[in-house]
């Protein structure tokens, strides 16, 4: 029973025992770190077919359709096929293209997409490393992604790549800054950028509860950071046939695939890890196997709503998206930097326990909130097109 | 080597190329994504078929890809004019193999009412046709029933005898 109820720990502990009996110490280290490495990544491959069936089942069912259900039974053996028939799918490349980085672009993508898997506690105890700048290395690591993304684009030697990837490039340096800075205010209140501390803070209260104008800020940026609909300019079918990805067929365009949804994993990841307590929840230090379950569960919950998300929302245009970014989440996310500094520090001045700051940080927040949301509401009603009745002076009686 | 060995060999080889042949077939077949590509007034009947009432999705296929890159199946449908013609043999040939072709309509298969100057008499005059999906406009059970007849298409080859695989 003590065994079971932390069973992923327990049998990679005794698998390490098991080895260093009859290896020496070094190697026996060497192995087992290698096949960390090889079990996250298949963990990460399984949840992207994972992923990809999902979509398809919750948009169909949104739609009101009924999704895949010809392959294998109700249709759970999609992405099997699809990964296969893009294995076995020829892989093109166009004559002019620059072959090296052409090539080299969707293991790039798919590298800069497992690396922060390094850092990310998936349940207790069961992290890569924990490294105190935990938060500083996941946002780093995601820019790397940008790089990615240029060179496919650039590579191509075709017009709409090249115009996705820059797209791309203009999008996601524009949505780190505030994403950046919503993470910074976590950062502030919980005094550590090592994402196990982080998780560890939120024993007593989720920081959503504190921060939900950072919990949504930061969801948003994320979204558009995964370049997911309806952030998905760099890819928009309707003008740039299928953006940086254009010129990639088989194999690497599955590369591409699956770095985008590996990317999707992590935003909700980190969302868990700093807002929704990543694996807190009720019985864990009794049976820490729940963790991962909770994690897994909280992770699917905002992959589920991004799904949702994509399938309620029209696709914006290029300028709308900076706009949005530099003109309305920037000055929120800054203000609220700003003003969980002050309302941590009054807090802490006046000695207040813990739920009355908690108390005074939320109060804060949501006074954010409400201004925020007052000015927008006076700076774009006055830009509004008048009403038809107005415009063409009829009067209803 | 007795004769019995020699069948014995000779079966092994074969049930394994059967094998890899079904596993070959089956996931071409289970995920055939379309490009998008609507021509004249058959394209509102393909809309609809991937829409809520009959719904491709089903076997897979709601992938539209915009790219002929990423495609599988070119669904032509409605007139090809001899304007298009062009358009449509270049994004054939940019296709990946491997590649099908579905001739939807009476446009396609053979110009339909177009007996005209312009119309090019059947899309099959400039590349090759997997499944003809006859009517003006066929509706989105016949597609179906056109896609059904292509998986089928589809699990009868065998890698060896794929033409992609030959040599020029
Ligand atoms: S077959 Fe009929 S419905 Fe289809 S494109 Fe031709 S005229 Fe239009």
């Amino acid at each position: 029973m003590a065994f079971v109820s932390d069973l992923f720990v327990n049998s990679w502990n005794w698998i390490a025992v098991q080895l260093a009996r009859f290896l020496p110490p070094w190697a026996a280290e060497l192995v087992m770190m290698f096949a960390g490495v090889v079990v996250l990544i298949a963990f990460l491959l399984f949840m992207v077919m994972l992923l990809t069936l999902l979509e398809r089942k919750v948009v169909a069912r949104i739609a009101d359709r009924i999704g895949p259900n010809r392959v294998g039974p109700f249709g759970i053996l999609q992405p099997l096929a699809d990964t296969l028939k893009l294995i076995i799918k020829e892989n093109t490349e166009p004559a002019q293209a620059d072959h090296w980085v052409f090539r080299l672009a969707p293991a790039v993508a798919v590298t800069a997409a497992l690396m922060p898997y390094a850092v990310i506690p998936l349940g207790r105890g069961m992290v890569g490393t924990d490294i105190n700048v935990g938060v500083l290395y996941v946002v780093s690591i995601s820019s790397l992604t940008v790089i990615a993304i240029l060179m496919a684009g650039w590579g191509g030697c075709n017009k709409y790549s090249l115009l996705g990837g820059m797209r791309a490039v203009a999008q996601m340096f524009s949505f780190e800054v505030p994403l950046a800075l919503c993470l910074a205010s976590v950062v502030l209140l919980t005094g550590s950028l090592s994402l196990v501390s982080i998780t560890e803070a939120q024993r007593e209260l989720w920081l959503v509860l504190v921060q939900p104008v950072g919990f949504l800020l930061y969801l948003l940026c994320g979204i558009a950071e995964a370049n997911r609909s309806p952030f998905d300019i760099p890819e928009a079918e309707s003008e740039l046939v299928a953006g940086y990805h254009t010129e990639y067929s088989g194999v690497r365009f599955a590369f591409f695939f699956m770095a985008e949804y590996i990317n999707m994993f992590t935003v909700s990841a980190m969302a868990t890890i700093m807002f929704l307590g990543g694996w807190r929840g009720p019985f864990v230090d009794q049976l820490p196997v729940l963790s991962v379950v909770y994690f897994l569960l909280k992770v699917h919950f905002l992959v589920f709503l991004m799904f949702w998300f994509r399938a309620t929302f029209p696709r914006l245009r290029i300028d709308q998206l900076l706009s949005l970014s530099w003109k309305v989440l920037l000055p929120i996310a800054l203000a609220n930097l700003m003003l969980t500094a002050l309302a941590d520090k009054v807090a802490h001045r006046a000695g207040l326990s813990r739920m009355a700051s908690a108390g005074l940080l939320l109060g804060s927040n949501l006074v954010l909130a409400g201004v925020a949301i007052a000015t927008l509401y006076l700076v774009y009603e006055r830009r509004r097109a008048p009403s038809l009745s107005r415009r063409y002076e009829i009067h209803w009686h | 080597m007795t004769d019995d060995e020699r069948i014995a060999e000779e079966l092994k080889r074969n049930i394994f190329l059967t094998t890899v042949d079904r596993i070959y077939d089956w996931c071409r077949r289970g995920s055939m994504w379309p490009i998008s590509f609507g021509l004249a007034c058959c394209a509102f009947e393909m809309i609809c078929a991937a829409a809520a009432r009959f719904d491709l999705a089903r076997f897979g296929m709601e992938a539209v890809r915009a790219t002929p890159r990423q495609a599988d199946l070119m669904i032509v449908a409605g007139t090809v004019t001899h304007k298009m013609a062009p358009q449509v043999l270049r994004l054939y040939r940019q296709m990946a193999e491997p590649k099908y072709v579905i001739a939807m309509g009476a446009c396609a298969i053979s110009g339909g009412t177009f007996r005209s100057y312009s119309v090019l008499q059947g899309v099959d005059k400039i590349i090759p046709v997997d499944v003809y999906v006859p009517g003006c406009p066929p509706r989105p059970e016949a597609l179906l029933h056109g896609i059904i007849k292509l998986q089928e298409k589809i699990e009868r080859q065998s890698v060896r005898t794929v033409p992609w695989y030959r040599k020029a």
